[in-house]
C-alpha cells in the first residue's frame, strides 16, 4: 500500500476505425501493457501485508518466503512504518523450468492506524511470515472514563 | 421457448469444492534431477502434505497460524495452499525429499538412475 492517491489512467476508447486492422488492435493492447506495468522492474516485488489492530497493540504481518531475517528492514517515521527487504536469487546451474518466484528488493509504506510506543516495537520471521508487533502510545488506547451519576 | 424458462428457472447447481489458492512456484533441473521451490509462506513443518499418485504429485499447505482477530487491511488468504504437477514418468517416486524452510518448501524430485545422463568409457 502506497501512499500515492489512486488516479487512474484514463485512456479514451480508440476510435474503431483504429482498431479496424488487426496490427492495431495489437498495438494498443502493448500500449496499454506500457502504461501500466502490473510486474517487472518498475513495480518490483510486493509481499501480502496484513494489518491487525486492537485495543492495546497493532499487529502487521508480511509473507515473504525463503528469505532470512538479516535481509529485513523496518523503520518508523512518526506513524508511517515502512518495511523493505531484498530476497536474492540464487545461482543455480541447470536448466529452469518455470520462474514464477520474485527476487529483488520491496519496499511498502504505510500510516499505521494509531500512534505506538517506537521503542517497543518487535519483529519476528517465522515460517516466512514477518510479524511486526507494535504496542500502542498510552494516549491511544482507549480510556473508559466512568461518571458518578447522582 | 418452454425450454428457455425451464432451464432459467432451475435452481443454480454448484459444484462444492473447498478453495485453496495456487503457491507460486520455481522448477529447475540439475544433475540428479528435478527440484522444486514452493512459496507457502505461514506454513510450518507440520502443515505440510504431499502425496504422489497416478503419476501426479499434489503438494498442500495448511498455513498453521491464522490470526483470529479481524484485520484492519488484509491482503493474504487464510485457504491452504494447493498445486498438482505431473510428474516425468523418469523421476524415481520412492527417492522423492521435500524440506520447508521460511515458507519456501522444496521438493527433490531425482531422477532413475536408469534415465540419468552418463559417461560410457570406450573399452
Amino acid at each position: 500500500m502506497r501512499l500515492v492517491s489512486y488516479k487512474p489512467q484514463l485512456t479514451p476508447w480508440s476510435s474503431f476505425d483504429r482498431l479496424a486492422s488487426l496490427r492495431d488492435l495489437f498495438d494498443s493492447a502493448f500500449q496499454l501493457a506500457n502504461q501500466a506495468p502490473l510486474f517487472g522492474p518498475d513495480r518490483g516485488w510486493m509481499p501480502a501485508l496484513d494489518i491487525y489492530e486492537d485495543d492495546d497493540r497493532i499487529t502487521v504481518r508480511l509473507e515473504a518466503a525463503g528469505m532470512k531475517k538479516e535481509d529485513f528492514d523496518i523503520s518508523l517515521h512518526d506513524d508511517n512504518l515502512t518495511i523493505s527487504g531484498e530476497r536474492k536469487a540464487e545461482n543455480r546451474d541447470g536448466e529452469s523450468f518455470r520462474s514464477e518466484r520474485f527476487f529483488g528488493k520491496f519496499s511498502r509504506t504505510f500510516t499505521l492506524p494509531a500512534q505506538v510506543k517506537a521503542d517497543k516495537v518487535k519483529a519476528t520471521y517465522k515460517d516466512g511470515v514477518l510479524t511486526i508487533d507494535l504496542p500502542k502510545a498510552d494516549e491511544a488506547k482507549p480510556h473508559k472514563i466512568t461518571v458518578d451519576v447522582k | 421457448m418452454s425450454e428457455i424458462v425451464k432451464r432459467e428457472t432451475a435452481p443454480v447447481k454448484r459444484a462444492e469444492r473447498v478453495e485453496t489458492v495456487s503457491p507460486v512456484v520455481d522448477i529447475h533441473q540439475n544433475a540428479d534431477g528435478y527440484v522444486l521451490e514452493v512459496e507457502m509462506p505461514g506454513v510450518s513443518k507440520s502443515g505440510v502434505e504431499i502425496t504422489f499418485e497416478d503419476g501426479k504429485l499434489t503438494l498442500t499447505g495448511h498455513r498453521t497460524d491464522i490470526p483470529t482477530e479481524d484485520a484492519v487491511y488484509r491482503e493474504s488468504s487464510d485457504a491452504d495452499y494447493r498445486r498438482v504437477f505431473d510428474l516425468d514418468p523418469t523421476v524415481d517416486s520412492s527417492r522423492i525429499e521435500a524440506s520447508i524452510d521460511q515458507g519456501l518448501l522444496t521438493v527433490k524430485l531425482p531422477k532413475a538412475e536408469a534415465a540419468r545422463p552418463r559417461r560410457i568409457p570406450v573399452a
